[in-house]
């Protein structure tokens, strides 16, 4: 049944960054584009998705346990430390470079050629490089998504 | 600042946030999951027993969601600007940003904004602020 469940969100996660239009690079650009002519769309689609994860984060924090058992694992990390620092940074000079970030970039990788798919092993290596450091720096790190 | 209202989809963004937030909402309160892209996918390349089923699961969802959609009607016209060598530096540094900054657009900005956790709303400042000054300086003042 949890597999079920992660099958189906995922399905309805991609279906919504595709509506959205958080799948097209050149809209992604666009809206970080402030200096230029500016869309602002995606603002809606965090916001939209904001407005529904405040309710649900909140009834979450009422509950012992999952509906399907087991913990509710919310990221306990709480502190600003200049690994999150220099990796957001890292994150956004890279997402504004292409115009994709994680979840839109697997969503694209079915239907939209080469380009998604270079950027998605490019990507997977950098998450290796990450692991593989990591492993030799003994410092315990909260994994948030 | 100069809105582009050609290009401007306020009610299809809407929608599809909600979507997401409803996918993010069902994750949570049924499996006690973060969906965080990253997270879920970094955690494939750090295999522990009985915690990757799921995140196999999630990401083949989310793998095949554009075949789904074309089921229904055909795909949204996307447009891919970026050059191979571009794509590659953005995926390294979208890769390893996202694991040292432990989540991205939708770990910070949305789950972690859902929760007003003061390191997701700097993680997310701090990322589109080096998005928006990426493309200022891609599109403004290189090309």
């Amino acid at each position: 049944m949890q597999l079920l469940i992660a099958l189906v969100t995922g399905l309805v996660f991609g279906l919504g960054l595709i509506v959205s239009g958080m799948t097209d690079p050149s809209k992604v650009i666009g809206f970080l584009d402030v200096t230029g002519k500016w869309d602002p769309s995606l603002a809606f689609v965090m916001g939209g998705a904001i407005l529904v994860g405040l309710i649900a984060f909140r009834f979450a924090a009422t509950r012992k346990q999952a509906i399907l058992g087991g913990p509710i694992r919310l990221t306990t990390t709480r502190h600003i430390d200049r690994r999150l620092v220099l990796g957001a940074l890292a994150f956004g000079a890279g997402w504004g470079l292409a115009g994709y970030c994680p979840g839109p970039a697997l969503a694209s990788l079915a239907t939209g050629g080469s380009k998604p798919l270079i950027f998605t092993i490019a990507m997977l290596a950098g998450t290796a490089i990450f692991e593989i450091q990591d492993r030799f720096c003994s410092r315990p790190i909260k994994k948030a998504g | 600042m100069m809105i582009d209202f050609e290009l401007f989809t306020p009610w299809s963004s809407l929608a599809g946030g909600l979507l997401i937030g409803l996918a993010t909402a069902v994750l949570l309160l049924f499996n006690g999951r973060i969906a965080g892209i990253s997270g879920i996918v970094g955690g494939l390349l750090r295999p522990t027993a009985g915690d990757i089923g799921w995140r196999v699961a999630f990401v083949a969802g989310l793998v095949g969601a554009p075949l789904v959609y074309e089921l229904a009607s055909g795909l949204p016209s996307v447009r891919v600007d970026a050059d191979t060598v571009t794509l590659i530096v953005a995926g390294l540094l979208v890769g390893v940003g996202t694991r040292y900054g432990s989540g991205c657009t939708s770990g910070h900005g949305v789950c972690g904004l859902s929760q007003l956790a003061p390191r997701s709303m700097a993680a997310t400042a701090l990322f589109m602020l080096a998005g928006f000054v990426t493309v200022f300086f891609a599109r403004h003042l290189i090309v």
